[in-house]
């Protein structure tokens, strides 16, 4: 009987219940909202109820107002608790229908990699750079004053022959693929300030065949310090710095006699590798020397007031004994598996 | 160089248990790199026997073996099966018995074979490693030999020898001879040397004797081609006398094949002495001997059986029948010593350097002899070498030397060095006493006296790289040991770290490797086809840099661009079954420009600077370099996974790696269509720098792909990597960063189809004012609605103000601005 509505304790009590059996009775919060609508919305009951307030008798407001205002709190807690607890309920089940197996989410790229030999000159770089030096470049087709004449390369000497160089057609441009990183030395000693203190990571070129340990095409890095009063023993603590950041604490330098047109003296110097795979052991690493004065004397700098050294070495050669390798030809053959083995950091 | 250790002994000192290990520790103490070691790998027993008597039994295969019955020392003669046919009863072999092994290694035990149990076997000289002789067994008469019987044929034959071979540096050319390693090893042992040069007295005092004229009427880089020329004549000689066993077993340890006697022993005493000596058929001169230049076009016939032609630096010894050798290279064929000469001509002559390393080379005829003429060889031992000649050729071929010889000397003695005090100090950084020094440039063979404040040291006749005072720094440091220099680290002064273009290529290399691309290296050789593909994007020939000597006849070019490389990197990896590949060079290219011509005329001294004209033609000299990074991408940018499917590479690959490029060295890259006669037609983009084009990025036209043996859609980018820094550079004023809300709205505009969307979306920015924050194309649509020959393009527009909340009305205004300049530029109307 709606239109016998009158605020009374049952009238009120029964509101609640209804509401509360809706509430009960709703599985979801769909049916929640709607049963909330129903019982708590404007055309609710307890809507309607709340309505009559004003025509209650002033001495009855506060009790009536009082009995409705509760029941109304109490229904919309209820509804709101409901709420709360359906979508925990609803979200988890949304979360677990949601989960994927995350060893078979599809990758978006496929993880790209540097070259090690490209790598391994910018770490040998990084060494000289923190000593203070910097690293100087030249180009790779090179005229052979800066490759040869100036490096004290006799014209008859017999590394200008044919069978090691790359010459340029026709023979007298005096144009050849620079067989040494040497050549930027002269080009540094000609343009940069004294003292200099320069190392040069780059590509050379021999005529050589590929095979396992030669490529016609390879890397070496080389160093040059000019300055007043540089010795051997210089050059000997630069190398074993070098030596121990590429190599390990225990790494050590060994000098050995030999020859090279631009150092006097010259040496080849072995490094005492320590973590090389089958026990420490000395490795040949490159050749170095004292500047010859003649190559001085090509830059125009006086061999008796300014003197330094000189040392290189092979990237490629470094990157086989430091990190195992047995063929040369893995290196330049550009198989992808070969630079991914290394990543991004050698 | 090969060292048999019994000749070293000669010399000097080696303790009897020197290992080669050892010796070969000695002297790379002293500069000498290790090379290898060398033996005649046999093992005994190997004995002298002698042939009883033998019965000749021919067999089913056509062949006769001999059924040998041989005494070697024991109580019953043995019997042996011999194929070979050179022998009679009673002569003396050598018979491997069974348990010996002959080099292969081929071991002996008897064995049963045609008929007979063999209970050894007799050796020829091949099988013995003594040489390539093996058409017979070995008859030790023919070593000059007459054994006992059962006596060891190891020793007897040098067997037992060994030699270490060791590498000798270009500056070292006294070191080609066991006289100058002996010298060494007493440097790195402190033993006693015994100088041969210095050992007999000559027998026969040098004289004019043989006539011989010095008549060099160009010398090379002004130094005459002989400066000493001693000759001595041995007649009556027996050219096919033996070379005895121990000449053979030294020579083939030392890597020479015995010929004959004569040959023999001027090949032992280059060998002992480091002094090339040639032998002539004395009746087969005419005339006396003159070293001259060659005239031009003239001939000679040389020890190989080559007729070749002289050229006019070469330099000759001549008769008066023109050319009989090429002088400090190689022999004439009409001289040729024969098994009939009688009479012999010894030459040990001193040649220069340069002229023989030329004509060596001119010729490529590197020999024994120019060898050593190249790197210097000692001018005092001439005489001493002849007499060597002259001594072996007496007791080995039965001759006798005439009591005359001739000798011809201008050698100059080198000026002395003045070797400052404290120099070798300053210059090694360790604590020599002045005993040391004296010490070792004495003990090098140098003659010194004391001066003012200095040392003034003559350098030994046979050490012309002793020039300066660096060298004999050098000397003394090696001498005592280059373990004598510390370590110590020099202060480079404060330096500037990378510059920036070495930072910023660095930056790119590890951007695209960090995008998933994997960097390789190439070759940059290349055939003219490939450069005028990819060199330009015009068809039509590309100028390139040819190598004169290229490994490969058919790629003697420079590479023009990276591609080429790139492209042979993915056949490798796709024959590999690599299908899916991004790949990425870092390199040089060489590109002479068209017109230009490069190279230098004649090169300046390399002892003095150039002056600033000389240099700046050498700078000039080379063609520009620039280095580039180019990509390639095949096969799929996303491969197939669970719910994935896959994502085929193609042009948006090459244009993504193109902005990360960019964006790696801060450039500003603009993209517009570009064309490229490689290239896709439709698929190509030109990319700008600061308007200036840097490279281009697209996909290969499929019919070039086809043609390379790439798959069809073959994407490709190519940069100028250094004007791509060099246009990077620009200066970033930062605004501050407004923090009120920001209008977004979408606006839509239909232009005619062939309007590039990104000239739209650069309209609309212009005309849409500072309100404008952000503009993205999200739709390109044409169809239903759309008038033919249009398209739709639509933006999202983000608009924001810096000191307000923006209305709506204020950025549809915007909006519509920005649309009104595309409707001025391309007829744009807005679509509602």
């Amino acid at each position: 009987m709606p239109d016998a509505l009158n605020i009374t304790d049952e009238s009120v009590a029964a509101a609640v219940e209804a509401a509360l059996a809706a509430l009960a009775a709703a599985t979801d919060s769909a049916s929640l909202r709607s049963a909330r609508t129903e019982h708590t919305g404007e055309s609710s009951v307890l809507a309607r109820l709340g309505g009559m307030l004003r025509d209650v008798p002033n001495d009855q407001k506060a009790a009536a107002g009082k009995l409705v205002g509760q029941a109304r709190g109490q229904v919309t807690q209820a509804f709101a608790a409901r709420e709360a607890e359906l979508f925990v309920a609803e979200e988890t089940a949304r979360l677990a229908a949601e989960a994927v197996d995350v060893t078979a989410v599809p990758s978006r790229r496929i993880p790209g990699a540097r070259h090690p030999l490209t790598l391994l000159q910018e770490t040998i770089g990084d060494v000289f750079i923190g000593m203070g030096w910097e690293i100087a470049e030249g180009p790779e087709l090179e005229n052979e004053w800066f490759n040869f004449d100036a490096l004290n390369f006799d014209e008859d000497h017999p590394a200008r022959a044919m069978q090691d160089t790359f010459f340029v057609d026709p023979l007298d441009s005096h144009l050849v693929l620079r067989t040494q990183t040497s050549p930027v030395q002269i080009r540094s000693l000609l343009t940069r300030e004294l003292p200099l203190y320069v190392v040069s990571p780059g590509k050379v070129f021999r005529t050589d065949e590929l095979d396992a340990t030669h490529t016609p095409v390879f890397h070496q890095v080389e160093g040059i310090a000019i300055d007043k009063g540089l010795t051997m023993a210089h050059l000997r603590g630069t190398l074993e710095h070098f030596a121990r950041i590429m190599f390990g604490a225990e790494a050590k330098i060994r000098l050995r006699p030999n020859y090279f047109p631009f150092t006097e003296p010259s040496a080849e110097m072995d490094v005492w590798q320590p973590g090389a795979k089958g026990g420490a052991r000395w490795v040949e690493w490159g050749g170095c020397g004292m500047v010859n004065r003649n190559v001085l004397r090509a830059a125009g700098i006086d061999p008796d007031e300014y003197q330094g050294f000189a040392f290189g070495m092979g990237i490629e050669r470094t990157l086989m004994f430091r990190n195992n390798l047995a063929d040369m030809r893995d290196m330049v053959e550009g198989d992808v598996r070969f630079s991914q083995q290394f990543g991004m950091v050698v | 160089m090969r060292v048999p250790i019994s000749w070293l002994r000669e010399f000097v000192d080696v303790p009897l248990d020197a290992t080669p290990e050892d010796v070969h520790a000695a002297l790379v103490s002293v500069g000498f790199e290790e090379e290898d070691v060398h033996g005649f790998e046999v093992s005994g027993p190997i004995v002298v026997g002698q042939v009883l008597e033998f019965t000749p039994e021919p067999q089913s295969n056509g062949k006769t073996i001999n059924w040998c019955q041989v005494d070697v020392g024991e109580a019953e003669p043995r019997g042996i099966v011999c194929g070979a046919h050179n022998f009679v009863t009673g002569d003396k072999v050598v018979v491997s018995l069974p348990g010996a092994t002959l080099p292969g290694p081929f071991p002996i035990s008897a064995r049963k074979t045609y008929g007979h149990v063999s209970d050894g076997m007799i050796a020829s000289a091949r099988e013995l490693g003594l040489g390539e002789e093996h058409d017979g067994i070995l008859r030790l008469a023919s070593l000059g030999l007459d054994p006992e019987v059962g006596a060891d044929a190891i020793s007897l034959l040098g067997l037992d020898d060994w030699a270490i071979e060791v590498n000798v540096t270009p500056d070292r050319g006294y070191a080609f001879s066991i006289r100058g390693i002996a010298r060494e090893y007493a440097h790195a042992t402190g033993a006693e040397f015994r100088d041969p040069a210095l050992a007999p007295a000559l027998r026969h005092a040098p004289a004019s004797g043989f006539p011989v004229t010095i008549d060099d009427r160009s010398p090379v880089r002004g130094r005459t081609g002989a400066s000493v020329f001693v000759t001595r004549v041995v007649r009556g000689i027996d050219a096919g006398s033996p070379s005895p066993a121990w000449l053979v077993a030294r020579l083939k340890l030392a890597g020479i094949r015995s010929i004959s006697v004569v040959v023999d022993i001027t090949n032992y005493v280059m060998l002992e002495l480091g002094q090339p000596t040639h032998g002539y058929d004395l009746d087969a001169l005419s005339g006396g001997i003159t070293v001259r230049r060659a005239a031009p076009g003239e001939t000679l016939e040389t020890l190989d059986g080559q007729r070749r032609t002289l050229h006019v630096e070469d330099l000759l010894i001549a008769d008066d029948s023109g050319p009989i050798g090429l002088a400090g290279v190689m022999g004439g064929a009409s001289t040729e010593i024969g098994a009939t000469t009688v009479n012999v001509l010894v030459e040990a002559a001193n040649f220069d350097p340069v002229s023989i390393a030329r004509s060596a080379r001119r010729h490529r005829l590197p020999s024994e002899a120019s060898k050593r003429f190249e790197r210097g060889v000692d001018p005092a031992i001439a005489d001493a070498a002849a007499a060597r000649v002259v001594e072996l050729l007496e007791s080995l071929t039965g001759g006798h030397a005439d009591t005359l010889g001739s000798r011809w000397n201008v050698a100059v003695a080198a000026e002395p060095i003045e070797l400052p005090d404290g120099y070798v100090e300053a210059l090694v950084g360790a604590d020599y006493s002045d005993d040391e020094i004296v010490a070792a440039l004495t003990d090098i063979g140098a003659t010194i006296e004391r001066a003012t404040g200095a040392l003034s040291v003559a350098p030994p006749s046979w050490r012309p790289d002793l020039t300066d005072k660096a060298t004999l720094v050098e000397e003394v440091a090696r001498i005592v040991g280059y373990d004598r220099i510390p370590a110590v680290l020099p202060t480079a002064p404060p330096g500037r770290g990378l510059s920036r273009s070495q930072r910023l290529r660095r930056a790119a290399a590890q951007v695209l490797a960090a995008n998933g691309l994997t960097e390789v290296l190439s070759y940059p050789f290349v055939t003219s086809a490939t450069n005028d593909t990819f060199g330009s994007a015009v068809e039509g020939p590309v100028p390139a840099i040819r190598l004169l000597n290229p490994l490969d006849a058919e790629s003697p070019f420079l590479r023009t661009s990276l591609l080429p490389g790139l492209i042979e990197v993915a056949h490798r990896n796709l024959s590999r079954g690599l299908t899916d590949l991004a790949l990425y060079e870092i390199g040089s290219v060489f590109r002479p420009q068209a017109g230009e011509s490069y190279g230098s005329g004649p090169l300046p001294s390399g002892i003095v600077r150039p002056s600033l004209t000389e240099l700046g033609e050498l700078f000039e000299s080379i063609p520009p370099q620039p280095l580039h990074v180019a990509a390639l991408f095949v096969g799929a940018a996303v491969v197939h996974q669970p719910g994935q499917p896959a994502v085929a590479r193609g042009i948006a690959d090459a244009l993504d790696a193109a902005r990360q490029l960019a964006a790696s060295v801060d450039a500003a890259l603009t993209i517009g269509q570009g064309s490229h006669h490689a290239m896709h037609p439709g698929r190509t983009a030109e990319l700008f720098v600061a308007n200036q084009a840097v490279g281009f990025a697209g996909e290969l036209l499929p019919a070039l792909a086809d043609e390379l043996d790439l798959p069809r859609v073959t994407a490709v980018l190519e940069v100028n990597l250094e004007l791509l820094i060099e246009f990077s550079a620009r200066e970033v004023v930062p605004v501050s960063i407004s923090s009120f809300p920001a209008a977004t709205q979408d606006l839509s505009l239909v232009v005619p189809v062939e309007v590039p969307a990104a000239q739209v979306l650069s309209a609309v920015v212009d005309g849409a004012g500072d309100l404008l924050e952000d503009a993205r194309l999200v739709d390109d649509y044409r169809g239903s609605g759309v008038p033919a020959g249009s398209k739709s393009i639509t933006l999202a527009l983000r608009f924001r103000a810096p000191d307000r909340t923006l209305t709506a009305a204020e950025a549809s205004d915007a909006k519509l601005a920005g649309a009104a300049i595309a409707a001025e530029r391309f007829g744009a109307t807005v679509r509602e």
